[in-house]
């Protein structure tokens, strides 16, 4: 099967608004995760065919707007050093830290390489056994298996040249800090299709109870994401909260048993600072002590790290979806993708970007 | 955080300590590791994500997905309604 | 608009945007934002005369009057830094060819002559280089053209990337034809000669750096023959412009806000290849913003399109060409796509470099 293009099918897409359209009958405030699923819906202009009852907030789900300013200052010094290699996604490039960003490090001489996968950066390591690579190893669960094997695979390697800058953050926290939250409005969560291929999703029916939101896994084609919104609005319709699974070709309850297991064994779970949303507990992942030696926090020393955040930027406000970005004052005008205040204008997935390149000038044409 | 894509194995072998499979994603190859996927077979379907293999793909599973879609619109079809309506309630 | 509002640093904000303002960054020579506000911050100031003010791919300009010469001149040139040097579909030499001749023939100029300027690395090998001529003369022969003048300069190792090459070329455009990116109209139709993102895939493929390997030709070509039959089937095309980099959208872009007008196309009928669509997926690319070098965007008056796509279809590099969009009144300067499942985005410039993502 093509299944790319068989959950792209556009008959079917329009079937599935079709029905939400028959359902809803009130007003529903529902939050996607991913920043992967924010995309996808601005990229396919989705939103603009779901009935306007529905409201689509955008959730914390991009780890790059949410590593933390320390974390990034700190990968900045690290990426200036001489002889250190800094290898990153893509992702990370453009992320403005307190006075610079990789680009501008990368252009003033520093090596800055940026990989598809941890296990290039491995590559590099062994390929350069008289520099320091370092690995910026952010990401949500999706993302920690390829992050944990690269440090197996240089533990087994002997390497003594290889490190990972560590900015592994885990949704449910995340989940819970958001609906637990006074001023929340979320009322249905599409839950994050990939994180949950590799967890599962045992974790999020104590979460639907407490909270009494349903919950239901979504993929990431547009088919996939009108029938996660499509099953959400049912539950909400009917006063459900329950746990589903609408990206079942992917994803199961236990999730993938081999994929947990290397996680426990190469991580453990930490408090991690969020950018814009604070510390949440026990939110995070750090090396377990056998690997120590892989972190870059314990092998670089790039002394005490002074950040300074823009105060005008509002990421924090729209990460937890109480703001959109078109509420930001500066929305548009001092930040632009060009010129980003904060991560979420910079992130190709953060709710900012994307609503700059596809969605506000929509407005301003419609208007016209 | 999510970009992963289905491919098909198309070879299974070690590489430094490691399980690591050859993947073609339909014209494009590339090696991922399966480390997470030490029952999965040439010719298996997976879904890649930063050079992992995070899961198994069930065509089974999507083939029931897309019956179970196609319903829901044979359904409405009966029902009469169609895109105009979709297209009057946003304004368009 | 954004795109006209340099930021402020002055007044009660936080001075912290980071704007790369004090030296090239990679991003600059992406062909997208980044590399337009160069031009207009560092290029037209020093250089600004009415022909540069045309911002097309190649120059139009008479001789004075007493040379009597009918019609006009068209004059471009391009500097190839392509890396790796060879890749599937192509190489350094055919795509310096291919380049100026191509942005020659978009003023609908007849192509004639190109200069050749080398800048070497020491330590390239001399077969290199023999592949490298013996594939531009190749090139040359195919696009009817002639390489008659030229420059030499060797580097030292490390200095070159291995090989630079930058080319300019000259045209003779037939007197009465007058084709820019100005001359959209509202009405007009919007064609594109082929498939979108093969070039910058296949590149990237040889490149190695992101280890995937795709079955994917760069479609690096002549295009003047394709111009030339397609002119003579609908002589009254208004725009005709190649895609190369920032891709499709940058370059519709472009020609919107030249025009002062909106194209709006239709997702569902660009071209794009299954292995580029499989790579693009793989890396979190967007094949409208890949780069391509062997293919035309074709703006011309309704009536013409049947004409032109039967030019194009039955000729060598037109094969799968297609209509996938219209130009419309407003709003001004806006590029907008219909997408597959009925939804209409607003298509940008590409900002800086399209870097592979997780997200």
């Amino acid at each position: 099967m093509e299944f790319s293009q068989a959950f792209r099918d556009s008959e079917l897409v329009q079937r599935v608004i079709g029905e939400i359209h028959r359902i809803v009958t009130r007003d529903w405030v529902i939050m996607e995760i991913c920043g992967g699923q924010t995309h996808a819906i601005l990229h396919s202009g989705l939103d603009q065919l779901l009935p306007p009852q529905i409201e689509l907030v955008h959730g914390p789900g991009c780890p790059v707007c949410v590593t933390s300013l320390e974390l990034i200052d700190k990968g900045l010094a690290i990426a200036s050093l001489p002889k250190v290699i800094f290898c990153s996604f893509g992702d990370m490039l453009r992320v403005p830290g307190s006075s610079n960003d990789l680009f501008a490090i990368k252009a003033s001489g520093g090596q800055v390489r940026v990989v598809y996968s941890p296990l290039d950066a491995v590559k590099i390591a062994q390929q350069n056994p008289d520099k320091q690579v370092v690995f910026f190893a952010i990401g949500f669960e999706t993302t920690a298996p390829a992050n944990a094997a690269s440090v197996l695979q240089a533990k087994a390697m002997g390497l003594k040249n290889f490190s990972l800058l560590v900015s592994q953050v885990c949704v449910p926290p995340a989940m819970q800090a958001i609906l637990g939250s006074p001023d929340n409005r979320v009322q249905g969560f599409l839950a994050a299709g990939h994180v949950c291929a590799v967890m599962g999703y045992w974790e999020y029916p104590p979460i639907a109870e407490k909270y009494g939101v349903p919950i239901v896994v979504t993929g990431f084609e547009p088919l996939d994401l009108v029938q996660g919104i499509l099953m959400t609005v049912q539950q909400l319709e009917k006063g459900g909260h329950s746990v589903e699974n609408a990206y079942s070709r992917v994803v199961t309850q236990e999730g993938n048993q081999a994929a947990q297991a290397m996680l426990r064994r190469v991580f453990k779970l930490v408090d991690r600072n969020w950018r814009g949303i604070g510390m949440i507990p026990m939110s995070g992942w750090g090396l377990q002590p056998e690997f120590s030696e892989f972190d870059a926090e314990n092998r670089f020393n790039v002394g005490a790290i002074q950040t300074k955040e823009s105060p005008i930027c509002i990421a924090g406000e729209i990460l937890r979806g109480l703001k959109k970005p078109t509420d930001c004052p500066a929305f548009g005008t001092l930040c632009n993708p060009d010129n980003p205040l904060g991560a979420p204008m910079v992130s190709s997935e953060g709710a900012c970007s994307a609503y700059f390149r596809y969605h506000r000038q929509i407005e301003t044409t419609s208007r016209e | 955080m999510c970009l992963a894509v289905p491919g098909k194995i198309i070879d299974i072998y070690e590489q430094n300590s490691l399980r690591m499979g050859r993947i073609d994603f339909g014209g494009v190859t590339r090696e991922a590791c399966l480390e997470a996927l030490p029952d999965a077979k040439v010719g298996d379907y997976t879904i890649v994500h930063a050079g992992f293999a995070l899961n198994l793909l069930s065509e089974e599973e999507a083939q029931e997905t897309l019956d179970a879609l196609r319903e829901i619109g044979d359904i409405e079809a009966e029902l009469g309604l169609g895109d105009t309506d979709i297209v009057s309630s946003r304004g368009l | 608009m954004t795109e006209n509002m340099l930021p402020s640093f002055e007044g009660p904000v936080c001075p912290i945007p980071l704007r790369h303002d004090d030296q090239i960054v990679m991003g600059h020579g992406s062909g997208g934002r980044m590399t337009q506000e160069l031009i207009a911050r560092v290029f037209a100031p020093a250089f600004s005369n009415d022909i540069l003010a045309q911002s097309n791919d190649s120059a139009v300009f008479s001789l004075p009057a007493n040379a009597e010469l009918k019609g006009q001149l068209s004059v471009s040139t391009d500097s190839h830094i392509v890396s790796p040097l060879f890749f599937a579909g192509g190489d350094i030499g055919r795509l310096a060819v291919c380049g100026t001749v191509n942005d020659v023939s978009m003023s609908g100029a007849i192509a004639l002559y190109l200069t050749a300027g080398f800048i070497i690395e020491e330590g390239l090998p001399i077969d290199t280089l023999v592949r490298v001529t013996t594939s531009m003369q190749a090139a040359a022969r195919e696009a009817g053209i002639q390489i008659i003048a030229g420059d030499t300069k060797v580097v030292e190792r490390g200095k070159a990337d291995g090989l630079f090459i930058n080319t300019a070329g000259i045209g003779w455009i037939p007197a009465g034809r007058q084709i820019g990116g100005a001359f959209a109209e509202p009405g007009d139709s919007v064609l594109i000669s082929g498939a979108m993102g093969d070039h910058g895939i296949a590149v990237l493929s040889a490149r190695g750096d992101l280890g995937f390997e795709a079955e994917v030709k760069s479609d690096v070509a002549p295009l003047n023959t394709l111009i030339q039959n397609l002119l003579e089937a609908a002589p009254h095309v208004h725009v005709l412009r190649d895609p190369t980099r920032g891709g499709l959208a940058t370059t519709l872009n472009e020609i919107a806000k030249q025009s002062g007008v909106c194209i709006e196309i239709v997702e569902g009928q660009i071209p794009v290849h299954p292995a580029v669509r499989a790579a693009c997926d793989m890396l979190g690319f967007d094949p409208l913003y890949v780069a391509n070098e062997g293919k035309i965007i074709i703006i011309l008056p309704a009536a013409e399109v049947d004409a032109a796509l039967d030019a194009l279809r039955h000729t060598q590099y037109g094969e799968e060409a297609m209509l996938i969009g219209q130009v419309k009144p407003a709003p001004a300067a806006r590029v907008l796509m219909k997408t597959t499942i009925g939804g209409t985005r607003v298509l940008d410039v590409l900002a800086g470099e399209m870097l592979p993502r997780i997200c």
